[in-house]
């Protein structure tokens, strides 16, 4: 039974939701957002297994001198830090108002760590453009192309390189014309393989068929 | 190895330190780029333009700070634009950031002097109505009744007793919507659910690597209009005549592509010729 | 005759003064600022027909007009409409909302079913002048048994599932079906083993979406196919999570992986460990685990985010051997660029039967190849039949509401 029921579970939930989506009367209209409360419930309270688990994980880092048990410490503390800010000395449920500790840390730990990271993306992509962009073959050169004519033509610098071309075949026309028409095709097309991947393996996880997630064969 | 094996094996710090002399360096100079504006932000503005002052937008923080460098500047030109034409604008982030990004630009909004001649209040012509978990799924509630899914403002007042929330029912009582998003939940599923569903008419704000994903909703007519990272940014700006972070900074991304695009041609020489050696 | 003529003068002053007066007077009359028109109400809107909402569980009206002939054009330029509604007819009309100018529809949410309810429409210009339009038929809304909207998908839906099933039916009935190579599946097993040759660990990501997301789904089921290899290599491997749902589901996976192995003692809870929901804090700690663990061969399998280059790009550092595999059509260029094996897009949901040779499996794609097979089809009838002119109306069998 113990993998009897999950699979009588999902097979469940699954033909309700499908049959909810073309049958708009009651009470199937409402299954989509009944079920879909249940798993935010759900997610919510999961959280704290996340949370505690980070904290074990790190706690025993630190228990046991493991190499780098330091970074474990500054996670410990930084979680903290946050929550009892957080919770106590900005203002309770206002704590998202301006001015406020909470809102101190946001703005001046929290925010410039996020935007690092993804300012990190810049120094990669360059990296990565340096090794990926060789034209090797027929394919790769094109490749190539496409990103020197977007590169480009998505800032101004493109514009004014090429500003003695008719404007029809400008690098900003260009880019456009690749982000519109060849862009948006090779996507649909993607998308298209996915949806229908989807749509499978769906099909195999309602009907028992896919087992794996349960774990074992 | 000879020198051009090396040179396409270059360490990738080398190209790190090129990459960020060109973020730094415009910002020491002067230089003035001639911003040309595309159809799909020229579509997005003129979707403002054509509200008459009153009308009521409703603008969606879906991102969090990592992705403010993109976002933020169109944030802030649309928040200048709507207090400075008269526009009501609701707020709301289906991302726990987005209603914290959406108080920073409006602070940012309120410091322009065409803005504080109009001086908007709190309540009459703005609403932050917070954050809200469900993704779509706030969306698809808001279709039928907004104030059932947010009964109560980022503050914890009700929301009937804010005068701008006076007879809005649902997104026909909203004349526009601009979503700014950096993933999921985000401008997919605001074209789904509201302007598919609810016929609602819908423009957008994406993050550079997100943009371009948009683009076969933006020739279905699903949104009016479309910002594509900074470059949108700046362009928004420039038709807002709000010049803000993302005309600034179009400099520095406009030598980065360059740095970048001189490396791959580098790279490119080095393979051809390294290839040319091998073979003699 | 002096004083007549001295009266004749006057007269002509006051005749000029006369005349100067009317010409002023006429000025205003002409200016826009007194214009007659401004004085006038707009034309009303016409033709309000009101209808169920179709396709919905009831509550909902859908009204519809011709815009007032002053909206956009003629000079009592309309700024916008209010809609009133009655449950009476003739009297009873409360405003129930509003819309801009140029707006011909409205959906009124806020109903009750099987009760008659009537619609007018208001046109409102500038200077706050206004005009109604006639009375709406009566409508009532109600409920649909079925969304006629959505009936070409539920065709392509039977359709689909229809094949998937016959094929997998096939497959039972042992008939031998072909799959083409896939790289980086096929690459999985060495991957694996030059980890455990290097004495080196195994990351294994997930993804960072939770478990309601199909291609996590996909990631969880691929990591029990590397799980069971790990353990029969006695390679260590270390699962970072975002998600408290994945962290539970990827335990149990590895935790069954290696009692299938006959190797539950070298299971260790810690394998898999939650980091957190923050997309880039998520990133900095894996890039962290990357760095510091020095791992030989990193998985990357499910949906991704902006996250994904800093991740893969970490990893290609160190030189570890990386198989990606993700659905995210943003993201497949950047896994492309990093690792060194890519599974693109649907490669992610056929690696379980690929994996796996299980006959059940493979009979599932070989639906879904026929399936893209039929897509295919539709979109060549599709061009030919739209750019000959053919048959113009051949994309709106398409349309789903």
């Amino acid at each position: 039974m113990r993998r009897e029921i999950p699979l009588i579970l999902t097979a469940t939930v699954g033909i309700v939701y499908i049959i909810s989506f073309f049958i708009p009367h009651r009470p199937f209209g409402s299954v989509e957002t009944l079920f879909s409360d249940w798993i935010l419930i759900i997610a919510a309270f999961a959280i704290w297994l996340g949370a505690l688990n980070l904290l074990r994980v790190s706690a025993d880092k630190i228990y046991r001198k493991k190499k780098d048990w330091f970074y474990a410490l500054v996670t410990i503390l930084s979680f903290f830090l946050i929550a009892i800010i957080g919770f106590f000395f900005s203002r309770g449920s206002h704590f998202q108002d301006v001015g406020t500790s909470f809102d101190y840390l946001y703005r001046n730990v929290y925010n410039p760590l996020s935007a690092t990271m993804f300012a990190i993306l810049a120094f990669f992509v360059a990296s990565a453009s340096y090794r990926a962009f060789r034209a090797r073959s027929w394919e790769a050169t094109l490749l190539l192309l496409a990103a020197f004519f977007v590169m480009l033509g998505r800032v101004p610098i493109g514009d004014m390189i090429s500003g003695f071309l008719p404007e029809n075949i400008r690098l900003s026309e260009v880019a456009t014309f690749i982000m519109n028409i060849p862009q948006s095709a090779g996507q649909r097309a993607i998308m298209i393989g996915i949806g229908l991947g989807i749509i499978s393996t769906a099909l195999r996880l309602i009907l028992g068929i896919e087992r794996t997630y349960l774990g074992g064969d | 190895m000879n020198f051009f094996d090396k040179l396409m094996k270059i360490d990738r710090r080398i190209i790190f330190l090129f990459v960020a002399a060109a973020v730094i360096l415009p910002f020491f100079l002067s230089i003035h780029q001639k911003i040309l504006i595309s159809p799909e932000v020229q579509g997005l503005y003129d979707a403002f333009e054509s509200l008459p002052p009153g009308s009521k937008v409703m603008i969606s923080y879906d991102y969090d700070p990592a992705s403010a460098p993109e976002l933020q500047p169109m944030a802030v030109a649309a928040m200048k634009y709507c207090f400075a034409k008269g526009l009501k604008v609701i707020i709301l982030g289906l991302w726990p950031q987005g209603s914290i990004q959406a108080n920073m630009a409006i602070e940012s909004a309120l410091e322009d002097s065409m803005v504080k001649e109009k001086n908007p209040q709190y309540g009459k012509d703005w609403v932050n109505l917070g954050y809200m978990s469900g993704n779509e799924l706030v969306i698809q509630r808001m279709g039928t009744d907004i104030p059932v899914t947010f009964p109560r403002d980022y503050q914890g007042n009700p929301v009937e007793d804010l005068p701008l929330m006076q007879g809005i029912k649902n997104f026909s009582n909203v004349d526009f919507i601009f979503n700014l998003s950096a993933g999921y939940p985000g401008t997919q599923e605001w074209v789904q659910f509201a302007a598919d569903r609810f016929h609602a008419k819908l423009g957008a704000g994406n993050t550079a690597v997100q943009a371009p994903g948009m683009y076969p909703y933006l020739r279905a007519g699903q949104l009016v209009g479309l910002l594509g990272g900074m470059k949108g940014a700046s362009e928004f700006e420039k038709l807002t005549d709000f010049e803000g972070k993302g005309t600034k900074f179009m400099l520095s991304q406009s030598f980065a592509h360059s740095i970048i695009i001189i490396f791959i041609i580098i790279g490119n020489l080095a393979y051809f010729i390294s290839r040319g050696v091998k073979k003699k | 005759m002096r004083i007549v003529r001295a009266m004749s003068k006057r007269n002509k002053r006051i005749n000029w003064n006369l005349v100067l007066l009317l010409f002023i007077f006429s000025l205003f009359i002409l200016s826009p600022a007194f214009a007659q028109e401004d004085t006038l109400p707009p034309s009303p809107p016409t033709d309000v027909m009101a209808k169920d909402t179709p396709n919905d569980a009831g509550g909902s009206i859908t009204i519809t007009w011709k815009k007032s002939a002053d909206d956009g054009a003629g000079k009592n330029n309309v700024t916008g409409y209010l809609i009133y509604r009655s449950e009476e007819g003739d009297r009873g009309y409360k405003e129930i909302g509003q819309v801009a100018k140029g707006s011909k529809e409205f959906t009124d949410g806020n109903t009750k079913d099987k009760i008659n309810y009537y619609y007018k429409i208001k046109a409102v210009n500038k200077s706050g002048l206004f005009s109604f339009s006639e009375p709406s038929p009566p409508a009532t809304s109600k409920a649909q048994w079925f969304s006629s909207g959505r009936k070409n998908t539920l065709i392509a839906a039977l359709i689909l599932g229809g094949l998937i099933l016959y094929f997998i039916s096939q497959a039972r009935a042992g008939k031998e079906l072909f799959i083409r190579k896939i790289a980086g599946l096929d690459a999985v097993d060495d991957a694996v083993g030059r980890a455990t040759e290097m004495g080196k660990k195994i990351l294994y990501i997930p993804g960072t979406q939770d478990m309601d997301n199909v291609q996590t789904i996909a990631g969880v089921t691929i990591l029990s196919r590397v799980a069971k290899i790990t353990a029969e290599y006695e390679t260590p491997l270390e699962v970072p999570v975002s998600r408290s749902l994945v962290m539970v589901t990827c335990r149990e996976v590895v935790k069954e992986a290696y009692a299938s192995a006959g190797r539950p003692d070298a299971f260790k809870e810690n394998m898999v460990h939650y980091l957190t929901d923050d997309q880039f804090g998520y990133a900095a700690g894996v890039d962290g685990l990357i760095l510091r663990e020095k791992p030989a061969t990193i998985f990357y399998q499910g949906a991704f985010y902006a996250e994904s280059l800093i991740m893969a790009e970490t990893g290609n550092s160190i030189g570890a051997i990386q198989i990606a595999g993700t659905a995210m059509p943003a993201q497949i260029p950047f896994f492309f660029a990093s690792c060194d094996y890519t599974l693109i897009g649907e490669e992610l949901f056929a690696a379980s039967a690929y994996l796996s040779k299980e006959p059940k499996l493979l009979g599932s794609l070989k639906g879904q190849d026929i399936g893209k097979a039929i897509i295919l089809l539709m979109l060549t009838a599709g061009i030919l039949f739209i750019t000959t002119g053919l048959w113009r109306g051949f994309d709106s069998l398409f349309i789903v509401q």
